[in-house]
């Protein structure tokens, strides 16, 4: 039983110059406790389907299940399940870390005392705890992005989203969420659900890797199995399979940019 | 559960304003002014109405409080939507009407507050008005605050360019203000002031207040105030209701 599937998802905007489909139709399914990369150049769809999946944003076609509820019929029941990390994060530079943690774990539905202990238990697995009485306008961006799944996590979600979750950090900060990534995976059996423009950070942190392109998945399945279909080998880089998946010219020899 | 995340939400927003003293003094600021520096003006005038100038300006001020406070209380809005705090509540599973009502009920106090402190520095300059009119006053700029606050929230949600905001606020609460006879009565206009007047809803509301603050409680102007008052707070939160669900 995968919990999420998708059938035919699509996302219609309608807007003065007429209607632009920015997803067309996305069929995908993830498997409990997966960790999932879900790619695609800029405008493919991949933020749409994210904020659909999420319930911010309603589709126009197609169904999908999040979770064992029906995302368009029954969209609260799904938010009880989901955490949800946005690229820009969520929080209020005047609100400290305890006021912000606390209120969102209230707002799933917790007691204050048991959103209360629920915060420490985190800030202390997420090395927050000497931060708790801070602004959070003096975080610095690792702290912040820590903070940003702090908040995704209160309620223990079954499925996490996060949207770019490492764009803008430094390389030990990054090198620090892979590792909270997999040991939620490894501890909780959380399911993974994340945007990356990093394809080294694809290949070493997902377990399957679903490729979106012109709002319609292009490609599916494990980082080898991508390369060696794509780029011919399971040794070639993921940069190649990607360039090719989406029908851009592979880069020279000598030029191998991280970031696409 | 609406109950329950209303009370939390504004807990949040009234920690943030109590918080900031600049906030709550600031805007009863505008108000006082009038009172202490074109009020003095108005003692020996002819108004066309009842009671004295205390008793026609002070609803008018209150009035104008609320105009001009709640109708820039989506700027805040527009902050919190940048830092995607508003994405993130709407992520949870906190009830959609909870996310308006919670900072409406803070706008409410925080201009209701601002009103006592208003009409106890007129109490000061001289105006005397029956208890239960005052209080009947508050609930009018509770109402309107309501009401011009949902609104305001509902275009922080659509607006693309946060530089427009402020001038199209303006651009609607200054002919509001004008039109409402809220410094001076319309019965003093002439006949197509006083018919364009009408079309405003702010109009019913200071003339209720005025009749108010002279004990007159069971006049047909006050009746027309008061269902203008709920209707208008009744299809602005509704609007404003409408604009958490489907932000984009």
């Amino acid at each position: 039983m995968p919990i999420i599937s998708t059938a035919g998802l699509a996302r219609t905007f309608t807007t003065k110059a007429g209607s632009v489909e920015a997803v067309r139709g996305i069929d995908l399914t993830v498997s409990a406790g997966e960790i999932l990369g879900f790619l695609g150049p800029n405008g493919a769809g991949k933020t749409t389907t994210l904020r659909m999946l999420t319930t911010l944003l309603a589709p126009t076609g197609g169904a999908a299940t999040v979770a064992g509820f029906d995302l368009r019929k029954d969209p609260a029941a799904v938010r009880r399940k989901i955490g949800y990390v946005a690229q820009s994060g969520g929080v209020d530079p005047q609100e400290t870390l305890r006021d912000e943690l606390v209120l969102q774990g209230r707002l799933h539905g917790r007691s204050r005392a048991d959103a209360e202990s629920r915060t420490a238990e985190l800030a202390a697995e997420l090395g927050l705890t000497e931060l708790l009485d801070r602004r959070t306008a003096a975080l610095s961006g690792g702290q912040r992005r820590r903070m940003d799944i702090a908040l995704g996590l209160i309620h223990r979600p079954e499925v996490l989203f996060l949207d770019e979750p490492t764009t803008g950090l430094d390389p030990g900060s990054r090198a620090d969420l892979w590792r909270l990534v997999r040991a939620l995976r490894d501890t909780y059996g959380t399911t993974v659900f994340l945007t990356t423009h990093y394809l080294d950070e694809a290949d070493a942190l997902a377990d399957r890797i679903v490729v979106v392109d012109k709002g319609v998945v292009a490609a599916d399945g494990t980082p080898a199995a991508l390369k060696q279909r794509y780029a011919g080998s399971p040794e070639a880089s993921l940069q190649d399979a990607f360039l090719a998946i989406t029908g851009r010219a592979p880069a020279p020899v000598d030029a191998t940019p991280v970031a696409i | 559960m609406l109950m329950h995340d209303t009370a939390l939400l504004f807990q949040r927003y009234a920690r943030q304003t109590l918080r900031s003293k600049f906030q709550m003094l600031f805007g009863a600021l505008m108000p006082l002014l009038y009172l202490l520096f074109f009020g003095p003006l108005l003692t020996d005038m002819p108004l066309g109405a009842r009671g004295d100038s205390w008793q026609v300006l002070v609803p008018g001020l209150l009035l104008q409080l609320s105009l001009f406070g709640a109708s820039f209380s989506g700027f805040a809005l527009i902050m919190e939507n940048n830092w995607g705090v508003v994405e993130r509540l709407r992520a949870t599973p906190v009830s959609r009407p909870a996310l308006l009502l919670g900072r409406l009920l803070r706008d409410a106090a925080l201009f209701v507050a601002q009103s006592v402190l208003l009409v106890l520095a007129a109490l000061v300059m001289g105006l005397r008005a029956p208890l239960a009119g005052i209080l009947l006053g508050f609930a009018f700029v509770a109402l309107l605050t309501c009401a011009l606050a949902s609104l305001s929230y509902a275009l922080a949600l659509k607006i693309d360019t946060p530089q427009s905001f402020g001038p199209t606020v303006n651009a609607l609460a200054m002919p509001s203000m004008l039109l409402s006879g809220l410094m001076l009565p319309m019965a003093l206009a002439p006949n197509w002031l006083d018919v364009l007047s009408h079309f405003t809803p702010f109009r019913y509301l200071v003339d209720a207040v005025r009749d108010a603050y002279v004990g007159m409680y069971a006049t047909s102007t006050m009746l027309y105030g008061a269902l203008v008052a709920v209707g208008f707070a009744a299809l602005a939160v509704t609007i404003g209701t409408r604009a958490y669900r489907s932000a984009p």
